[in-house]
């Protein structure tokens, strides 16, 4: 069993949801990402989700396009990211996920990407905008280098792509909570219950909810009905709106605790 | 329809594709689903003649340009799509997706503009059908395109600007996949280039062909056989590719003609083709503007419409396999010709067209007097009179 695998089974028997933080790298800076990572990892995340900008990423809000943004303007890389897990692995173990768009992985070399990937402690890789029918080749190569995928599920995806998504996955099942880009919004869809029951039909993987969660309480709603949530624009605001370092290190903390709180309901 | 060079659904030998947030794929599914029954069934190509023919306007005139062609020392022809409804190619394009839209169901059209000729074309279509209509429509070129924005408030259709990026074409483009994205149950993204997920590129190719099939038929009928060469701007692709596909398997040769901006060397053009790279953008894999890390370049052009770092895919395939040859003018050479054609023709074109035009024209002096060359004249230039007086 892999690594993230063995989170969300550890987390199983006690009735845990496990939580997923995404945080994009480099914004402000790759430096203050390590520790910002850190510090998520310190107040009960269970999984990071690291994300790598991406100049024109189609699936993400206004939230995390300015992030992105951000972090390109202060000079982010791929190797730069990768450096940055390197740091980020020597403070913590917990599992690290890859989420970027193909673009970067297929210019950097899929093979080459994931190698690195795997060097610098890298656990799993999400990339958002290449669906299972387009990744033949990236779920052999990742799965040569033992390194978890994780895919989409929309609620607009049909039976048979549900199947396929799942057969292509190693890590978690995505599922997508609502129509529409990431983003903090107010209430959580009607029929996220029934989507998720659509996904677990056909698998025992783990299935995490994202797009749209951001609150404590929508965390526990989400904890109720799959395995795991996964919150991204809230914490990205977070760290944007804070004044300085130290303020955005201790409202991450405090924002985070009261995530992983909520997991335990 | 398909064709040698698409090799499996939505490829063209490497280019093409999916790749879209698994979001968008029941919406591509239903999308591919329904335009393969409507291009098989007879009814819906008869809907789309009659609104060619008697809303369009079609077919466009292929005019014998006798002054530039003087200037050219050869046989100029202009396939006139300035003279469709609307000013411009697009309009061809957006009759066939309304129509498509409307079998699906679908009561609302977001697209992306960047000259405002697709937007303009999207809410004609949106105002005939009585369609809500939503452009996307980048900063800048808001700016350098007031009159075609003024056109699409007129015809009911509501303009969102982008601020992201540069403010140009790639950025509405992002906006209007994101709002697709987030309303695919009542919603058509109104594609309009040959760029995008399949069947996109396919797609609009196939309702812009138009172009290139009516110049299949005028031009044995005026000039007793068919041109030795066609000639047009390629930004994302579709009055090129409208123009070349009918002749893909004839001895014709094919000539695109990319925007160089500042010039090549400059960094700062619109020239994917000529000095890109492969990679993805907007859902394909195709020739595209990138760093090493894969984020994308700005693209500069003076034409807003060919402001675009991407082609369509089956440009990159075409250039790949050497059917088709592409070239590049500088923003410097299109405005040139841009105002020679409306001294030497009385026809001012759109600074797009006036690239293929450009290029013809630095030619001049290299063709056979009696070869027949083709230039689309995929759109009229008053949308961009404005921004030519401030620059000249």
């Amino acid at each position: 069993m892999n690594s993230i695998q063995q989170t969300f089974a550890s987390n199983r028997p006690a009735g845990r949801g496990v939580l997923v933080v995404y945080v994009t790298a480099g914004d402000p800076s790759l430096e203050e990402t390590v520790e910002i990572v850190t510090t998520v990892a310190d107040s009960g995340a269970d999984i990071i989700e690291l994300g790598i900008p991406y100049s024109d990423p189609l699936a993400d809000g206004p939230t995390i396009q300015g992030a992105s943004q951000r972090a390109l303007e202060a000079g982010a890389t791929i190797q730069g990211v990768f450096d940055c897990a390197a740091q980020i692995r020597e403070r913590t173990s917990i599992p690290l996920v890859i989420m970027t768009c193909y673009n970067p992985i297929l210019q950097f070399g899929p093979e080459t990407f994931v190698q690195e990937a795997s060097k610098v402690g890298i656990d799993g890789i999400l990339a958002s905008d290449l669906p299972p029918s387009e990744a033949e080749q990236w779920c052999a190569v990742a799965a040569e280098y033992e390194l978890s995928t994780v895919f989409l599920v929309a609620p607009t995806t049909p039976p048979q792509r549900v199947a396929r998504a799942v057969e292509c996955t190693t890590g978690f099942v995505y599922a997508v909570a609502r129509p529409g880009v990431t983003g903090a919004r107010d209430e959580l869809p009607e029929d996220l219950k029934d989507s998720v029951a659509r996904i677990r039909q056909v698998t025992d993987l783990p299935i995490a909810v994202g797009f749209g969660i951001s609150t404590p309480q929508q965390v526990a709603a989400v904890c109720e009905i799959a395995d795991g949530a996964i919150v991204g624009s809230a914490v990205v605001d977070i760290i944007a709106e804070a004044s300085n370092h130290e303020a955005r290190l201790q409202q991450v903390s405090r924002f985070v605790s009261a995530l992983a709180a909520a997991t335990r309901q | 329809m398909t064709t040698e060079t698409e090799q499996r659904s939505g490829r063209f030998g490497r280019y093409g594709g999916q790749y879209v947030p698994e979001t968008l794929m029941g919406a591509l599914d239903e999308l591919v689903q329904a335009y393969e029954q409507a291009w098989a069934d007879l009814e819906f190509h008869k809907e789309l003649e009659y609104y060619w023919r008697y809303y369009a306007g079609r077919p466009t005139p292929l005019y014998l340009a006798e002054r530039l062609s003087d200037l050219c020392g050869t046989q100029v022809y202009l396939k006139r799509e300035d003279l469709n409804h609307t000013g411009a190619h697009k309009l061809n394009n957006t009759l066939g997706q309304v129509l498509l839209a409307r079998r699906m169901g679908k009561p609302r059209l977001v697209a992306e503009t960047g000259a405002g000729q697709h937007g303009v074309a999207t809410a004609t279509v949106g105002a005939l059908f009585g369609m809500e209509t939503v452009v996307y429509m980048g900063v800048e070129d808001i700016r350098r395109q007031r009159l075609n924005c003024f056109r699409m408030e007129l015809l009911g259709a509501r303009i969102e600007p982008v601020e992201s990026g540069k403010g140009t074409l790639k950025d509405a483009t992002n906006e209007a996949i994101r709002d697709w994205m987030a309303n695919v149950e009542n919603t058509h993204y109104l594609m309009g280039s040959v760029c995008g997920p399949h069947p996109y590129p396919t797609m609009v190719r196939d309702f812009q062909s138009i172009i290139g099939q009516e110049v299949r038929e005028q031009c044995p009928e005026q000039v007793g056989r068919l041109p030795d060469k066609l000639v047009a701007c390629v930004g994302g692709g579709s009055n090129s590719i409208g123009l070349f596909y009918p002749f893909l398997d004839d001895d014709v040769e094919l000539i695109g003609v990319e925007g160089a901006g500042h010039g090549l060397h400059t960094g700062e053009h619109s020239a994917p083709l000529a000095a890109g790279s492969f990679g993805i953008l907007h859902g394909s894999a195709s020739q595209i503007m990138q760093d090493e890390d894969g984020q994308i370049i700005n693209a500069h052009s003076v034409a807003a419409g060919l402001d675009y770092p991407g082609v369509g895919p089956e440009h990159a395939y075409l250039h790949e396999s050497g059917r088709a040859t592409y070239v590049s003018v500088t923003d410097e050479q299109a405005l040139a010709a841009f105002d020679q054609l409306s001294k030497l023709e009385g026809i001012i074109p759109a600074l797009e067209a006036a690239h293929a035009l450009a290029w013809v024209i630095e030619q001049a002096g290299n063709f056979g007097e009696d070869e027949v060359i083709v230039i689309n004249l995929s759109g009229r230039g008053d949308k961009d009179a404005a921004e030519v007086k401030s620059l000249l």
